[in-house]
């Protein structure tokens, strides 16, 4: 038994340290504002005192701490991306990810349980072979498996050629990981929090204050907050939030949803992705089954849930687990995702000096976490995009120079 | 008597039919029950509580509400997981078992866990189990093994479900007082109404509570209601249907046996009741302890003396019922325990009074002393209460075997919430209410706050009327009454030795609730994601008022600042098969599909479409693609594409709408001429192509790839929106067949058969279109040629194809016709340099790098994607799509998608690859960088086996550079 709880055990319950602490006053003046309670914000406040001393940080959130698309995501983590610029970015993910819970004192349940594509057709394979070929050519562990593999890491998948989508082979990342989402939060929070950083909750920016090409502050419900420098870091309502700095994204909002099984005795140890089938599937340490798939069809700023997602994923998913038809479902819920053209986030400068955004993390943005917030606040805090955030400049679209990673995300759009 | 030895007579038991005797087994022991029985009711029957082991501790549970609304109850039938044993109805043969246990129910070896209970503090996998790094991937699999509740079986067939669409002006959820009355309004207001009942029978609390002394009313009422609901035409019942979401625009999810309901309602009543709520003591999970409706439940529908002596812990007069049920049940009462301090007046009160029974005022129940097996509670004791909510030390033994617990309800609104109300906590009662109900939508009864049976029904006649009423704005608003004096619930109050659980499903405690708030996780939201309360199978039907009145309480903030998390569907588990269905996956065959596995074609996946990839046997694959190669090269063979998609655009601006939509200019194609057709996105890139062909001054028939097709329609219609030309655009894919027919031969063959069309080489030239008719069928003929030799693709009808293609392998005959598929037109169109869209361009790819300048109308004005190739154009291109060979002694030959390197570099990648039987070498197509592009340079591609292989740039095509073939 680990000792951490030995301890408690033995010496009986004691007080126990905070974690979260509670909000300090809010001052009216902060070297950085910071828009969005979310892991991507937190963690840009977590590295920023961490990595460079920068503490007179405001992090301010509309809802609850992590309450948007980090407590909503699916948990996944991986680095099999199409791009090299994608690949890279996500591989010193990665890199940190497996260093978090050590690095907080707090385990986030990251857990290394192995990443399947599942390629359905001819074409798929073919995309299957050039991210393999990508991720191995930067060192990044993918390679193309075929049926008989993948039914022995995944017991009970179909893999009968008679099936509508014959499965015809996977892409198999082995680094392909999962964790606990809230967890990440909290941990970046603590962190973050220890070191000088204040969290303000229901905290509504409703504009953002500028002079001269410069931000100066946030007007919020709470009054006016002025600020050397600002981030907006709020996946789901990007364009509405850039609106208020005065500049437009090449985003278009869509939910997306998900749902999870009762718990089940573990079954599934990797995570499981068709494209073709729009479904992704893993089973948590809890013995949940956590499914999701596409994006749902219209533009909206609503996390409503609806049937008729559940009814096309519950369809899919019996095509690849038939023997799952009398495990049920307990619980639905959406998020809301801000895709870009390209299938890559947006991140560095904007047309304001001093107003730094993180955005455009459609589907995709939980597993950067680390690496954007640690990017992100060497970013603010030196003032000079790093090389590996280059690509992602909010200018690429104006200057035709996409970072293309549809062909790497995880399902249909 | 059969069925159990605690049964009842008749005419307790209202759902079982004593005359058909059901056997089962659960843990391997054989159990008589009744037809109508539950799972749980014929194991209660049979003297067993016990059902299965807590999620985190391990601890004996079993049901508490015998109305599938707590999770307790869920057991394993057969392969079937997590099924709730208080709802299922026994079936002849079933195996049951409990879940989550090791070794057996009674005796558990994983509850040892329980022992640890200190060491294992609410969140303790996040303080442990990470130091060394990497650590966890070791515990986890070990914390993993112990993880989850029921099991599934990989051996599981796949059952049947099935689907239906229902319509009704006023759906009425839940048959109890207020729906029975709100749907008998509603229909006499002339709607249509659906009235949807999850239990076996109308009458919800009707059926098993106790509203009177001589307990003869709550009979006569639902008597009076069942007959106003039974004399509506316009009135329809289902029973045994659970509701389980509720979503936009009043679209409801309704489970009934193996199908799934789907309904649109126009307006919607939820009459969804209360969900009776566990006060906080120590082991207030112990089998045995159940609500006091669960005891009801028992007696009055499964005809199940719910135990022999019992205690009723109640904070108001249904508990006083309760206790008189039991009673006459003949259960000895031991004693009814109220924390009231004042007797009511309530005359459900003055009868136990009046009986004799004992009744302990101001007086909560403590602790629940287990039986030594721990398996089911033994004694209570009970405390005097002081100040709200807490007991005094001073306590009293009472030995039972069934403790009913009373004390609190909360509106059963999980339904509602969904559809958009909202719920808080109110000061008045302790409990949540449900408040801001969206328009269209209804509460009544006791969900709405009214627990008088008068003001019940009146209220469900309210909800009822103004629901068939929705949109009628000349109808009288209906007035809502008052709601009467409110009841104060109890909570109850932590024990400082714990196991006071606030959340059974997730074995939270009152101390891990508080040890959360002290952590920071005082936002509910928070404390529920942090301690898992609400998360699992009950969803915090059971937990989230007891939560929320813990916050409030240790955080010192008023109840009505607390609130309530977010409620998410389903309100009750849904299984996957009845959300898939039947599952329809359509599958799309030619119109030649037949012929194809007559021939003995290998099926693929191409698109939506099914296709052959080649001819014969697997194992003679690259045999059989070279023979189909070379019969098209040296004598004739015919490909089925009618996988292509055909488009007719016609009207006076179709030539216009052609030449904004695709990249070459369409004005003065004359008719009777056909030209390549490319389409690109705002962006630039390549998003399909085809070819058009000119039929008439004001009709192009236009065609697209196998797997854009789908796309493509919308798009031209999406366009067509913006533009509002006078065209029109139908889609004729599924009506149209067509066949390529190639080689130097083809000509001989269509010339055998009788046709109006003039076939030979000056009258019918290469890119043109004839229409007419080929051995008596109606046909299109574009002669094209995407394989490099002279071809025709004949479109045909879809009903007429399979004779046009008999007609045409009879013809062909002796000249030695094959037909060849998708893997040979591959190679063939290779050799030729021909890209296909989506295989050698990618979601960035634009008609430059793709060296497909040619098929861009330099001169237009404007075509889609126009502006932002001349951007591209200026900047210069990154990329170059070029032919290669591989030179050398080649070893691995590259797959597609292995990359081009250049000093440790990537600078493209392989898009095609195959053997070309005509030239004898590996040919393909690769993007290099534009400086590597000139024929004959020499560039290292990375084999997927990390291996270096030398290629070669060769000029396109590979095969008759001339273009002689196409042409004869």
């Amino acid at each position: 038994m680990p000792f951490s709880l030995l301890k408690h055990g033995l010496f009986g319950r004691q007080v126990p340290r905070r974690i979260i602490p509670p909000a300090a006053p809010l001052k009216s003046t902060y070297d950085v504002v910071i828009i969005g309670a979310g892991a991507h914000g937190l963690a840009a406040a977590y590295y920023l005192a961490k990595d460079h001393g920068v503490t007179d940080v405001a992090v301010l959130d509309k809802g609850y701490l992590g309450g948007g698309n980090t407590g909503r995501n699916t948990a996944i983590i991986r680095a099999n991306y199409l791009t090299p610029e994608g690949v890279r970015f996500y591989a010193e993910a990665l890199e940190l990810w497996r260093g978090l819970s050590n690095e907080f004192g707090f385990n986030i349940l990251y857990s290394e349980r192995g990443h399947l594509t599942l390629a359905h057709s001819d074409s798929a394979m073919r995309t299957m072979r050039w991210r393999a070929e990508v991720n191995k050519h930067l060192g990044v562990n993918s390679e193309v498996v075929f049926p008989d593999e993948i039914e022995r890491m995944a017991p009970g998948i179909d893999i009968s050629p008679n099936t509508r989508y014959p499965i015809l082979g996977a892409l198999h990342h082995p680094p392909g990981a999962t964790a606990r989402h809230d967890a990440v939060a909290w941990g970046y929070a603590a962190g973050a929090c220890e070191r000088g950083v204040e969290l303000h909750m229901n905290t509504e920016v409703l504009d953002v204050l500028q002079s001269n090409g410069r931000v100066t502050g946030v007007e919020t419900n709470r009054g006016r907050i002025r600020c050397r420098q600002a981030l907006q870091a709020v996946a789901g309502s990007s364009s509405v939030v850039a609106a208020m700095a005065g500049f437009r994204l090449p985003i278009h909002t869509v939910p997306l949803q998900a749902c999870v099984s009762l718990p089940l005795k573990p079954f599934l140890d990797p995570i499981i992705v068709s494209g073709s089938l729009h479904t992704y599937i893993w089973q948590t340490s809890r013995g949940e089954l956590v499914i999701g798939g596409a994006t749902d069809p219209y533009g909206l700023y609503a996390s409503r849930s609806s049937l008729e997602f559940k009814e096309g994923l519950m369809a899919n998913t019996l095509e690849l687990f038939p023997f799952l038809s009398e495990v049920t479902v307990l619980r639905q819920w959406a998020g809301i995702c801000d895709m870009t053209p390209d299938f890559s986030p947006v991140m560095g400068e904007t047309p304001l000096e001093n107003y730094y955004i993180d955005s455009g993390w459609g589907t995709w943005g939980f597993k950067a976490t680390p690496v954007c917030g640690r990017r992100m606040a060497e970013t603010l805090a030196t003032g000079r995009v790093p090389e590996i955030l280059r690509p992602f400049r909010l200018s690429r679209f104006a200057e035709f120079e996409q970072v293309g990673e549809k062909g790497a995300a995880s399902v249909g759009h | 008597m059969s069925g159990g030895a605690s049964r009842l007579p008749a005419p307790w038991g209202a759902y079982i039919d004593r005359d058909r005797t059901v056997r089962f087994s659960f843990e391997g022991r054989e159990i008589e029950g009744f037809a109508g029985d539950t799972i749980a009711s014929a194991l209660a029957a049979n003297g067993i509580r016990l059902l299965s082991r807590s999620f985190k501790y391990h601890r004996p549970r079993g049901s508490t509400s015998m109305s599938g609304d707590d999770g307790g109850g869920l057991v394993q039938v057969g392969d079937e997981p997590n099924v709730l044993a208080d709802v299922r109805e026994v079936e002849p043969g079933m195996t049951v078992v409990g879940q989550n246990y090791i070794g057996s129910l009674e005796s558990d070896q994983a509850s040892i866990l329980e022992r640890f209970k200190p060491f294992l503090p609410v969140g303790f996998y996040y303080k442990a189990f990470f130091r060394p790094r990497g650590i966890w991937n070791y515990w986890e699999k070990l914390i993993r093994q112990t993880a989850g509740l029921g099991r599934v079986d990989p051996d599981t067939p796949r059952r049947y479900y099935d689907k239906t669409y229902e319509f009704c002006d006023v759906a009425v959820i839940g048959a109890g007082p207020a729906g029975l009355a709100a749907a008998a309004e509603a229909a006499e207001s002339g709607a249509d109404v659906l009235l949807v009942e999850r239990e076996p029978d109308l009458g919800g609390s009707l059926a098993f509570q106790r509203f009177d002394p001589d307990a003869f009313g709550a009979e006569r009422t639902l008597c009076r209601l069942r007959e106003r609901v039974a004399g509506q035409s316009n009135l329809r019942v289902m029973t045994n249907a659970v509701c389980t979401g509720w979503f936009a625009d009043n679209w409801l999810s309704i489970i009934s046996g193996n199908r799934l309901h789907k309904l649109r309602a126009r307006s919607v009543v939820a009459c969804t009741g209360v969900l009776e709520q566990p006060p906080l003591f120590r082991a207030n999970d112990l089998p045995g302890i159940m609500f006091g409706g669960a005891a009801q439940r028992l007696i009055r529908s499964y005809g199940v003396k719910p135990g022999r002596r019992a205690v009723v812990f109640t904070s108001s007069g249904d508990g006083y019922g309760v206790a008189l049920d039991l009673d006459d049940s003949g259960v000895d009462v031991a004693a009814i325990v109220d924390p009231g301090s004042a007797s009511s007046g309530d005359s459900l009160t003055l009868a136990a009074r009046d009986r004799g029974i004992r009744v302990i005022q101001g007086c909560a129940v403590a602790e629940a002393v287990p039986r030594p097996d721990k398996l089911n509670v033994a004694a209570v004791l009970v405390g005097p209460v002081s100040g709200s909510d807490f007991i005094a030390d001073d306590r009293e033994r009472i030995d039972c075997d069934l403790l009913c617990v009373s004390t609190a309800t909360a509106p059963a609104a999980s339904l509602l919430c969904q559809a958009g109300a909202r719920l808080q906590l109110s000061e008045s009662s302790g409990s949540f209410e449900v408040t801001s109900i969206p328009p269209n939508a209804f509460a009544a009864g006791s969900v709405n706050g009214f627990f008088d049976l008068d003001a019940v029904i009146e209220d469900g006649q309210r909800a009822g009327m103004s629901a068939a009423h929705t949109g009628d704005e000349t109808a009288p608003a209906a007035v809502e009454r008052e709601r009467g004096q409110t009841r104060r619930y109890w909570f109850g109050t932590e024990h400082p030795d714990g196991l006071d659980f606030v959340d059974f499903d997730e074995d939270v405690t009152a101390h891990d609730v508080c040890d959360a708030i002290a952590e920071g996780f005082e936002d509910i939201e928070l404390l529920k994601r942090y301690t898992a309360m609400g998360m699992g199978p009950s969803q915090g039907r059971q937990s989230a008022l007891g939560a929320a009145r813990l916050v409030a309480r240790v955080t010192g903030r008023p109840l009505s600042e607390v609130g309530a998390t977010t409620s998410r569907p389903p309100a009750f588990p849904e299984k996957f098969g009845h959300l898939a269905g039947r599952a329809f996956k359509p599958v799309r065959r030619t119109a030649l599909h037949h012929r194809h596995v007559e021939l003995g074609a290998q099926i693929m996946t191409s698109g939506l479409w099914l296709r052959p990839a080649y001819y014969g046997p697997e194992h003679a694959r690259a045999q059989l693609i070279n023979e189909e190669v070379r019969a098209v090269r040296t004598g004739v063979g015919v490909i089925d594409v009618s996988t292509l998609g055909g488009f007719e655009i016609r009207g006076p601006d179709a030539a216009e709408f052609l030449n904004r939509m695709y990249t070459l200019s369409y004005h003065r194609l004359r008719v009777g001429r056909v030209r390549y057709a490319m389409v690109l996105d705002d962006a630039g890139v390549v998003v399909d192509d085809g070819v058009a062909a000119r039929l008439a001054r004001n009709h192009f028939y236009v065609t697209a790839s196998t797997t854009g097709a789908e796309e493509m329609y919308p798009a031209l219609l999406w366009r067509q929106a913006q533009w509002r030309l006078d065209v029109d655009i139908s889609d004729v894919t599924s009506s149209t067949c067509a066949f390529n027919l190639a080689g130097p031969r083809s000509r001989a063959v269509l010339e055998k058969l009788a046709s109006d069309i003039d076939f030979s080489r000056a009258a019918f030239p290469y890119m043109a279109v004839r229409v007419g008719r080929l051995g008596g069928i109606p046909v299109r003929v574009l002669r094209i040629g995407f394989v490099g030799e002279l071809g025709y693709e004949i479109h045909v009808p879809s009903a007429q194809a399979e004779a046009l293609w008999d007609t045409l392998m009879e013809a062909g005959d002796e000249f030695g016709i094959r037909p060849f598929a998708v893997e040979a037109q591959r190679v063939l169109r290779l050799e030729k340099g021909h890209v296909i869209v989506g295989q050698d361009t990618d979601g960035l790819t634009n008609p430059l790098e793709a060296d497909m300048g040619w098929a861009l109308g330099r001169r237009k004005r404007y075509y889609v994607g126009k502006r932002s190739i001349e951007i591209a154009a200026a900047k210069g291109i990154a990329r170059r799509l070029v032919g290669y060979r591989l030179v050398g002694s080649v070893g691995t030959v590259p797959e597609e998608g292995c990359l081009v390197i250049r000093r440790g570099e990537i600078v493209g990648r392989l898009t095609s690859s195959a053997w070309s039987p005509t030239l004898g070498r590996t040919i393909g197509l690769a993007y290099v960088a534009p400086d590597q592009a000139a024929a004959g340079h020499v560039f290292d591609i990375k084999a997927q086996d990390g291996r270096m292989v030398r290629a070669e740039v060769a000029a396109l095509p590979f095969y008759d550079p001339g273009n002689t073939r196409q042409g004869l």
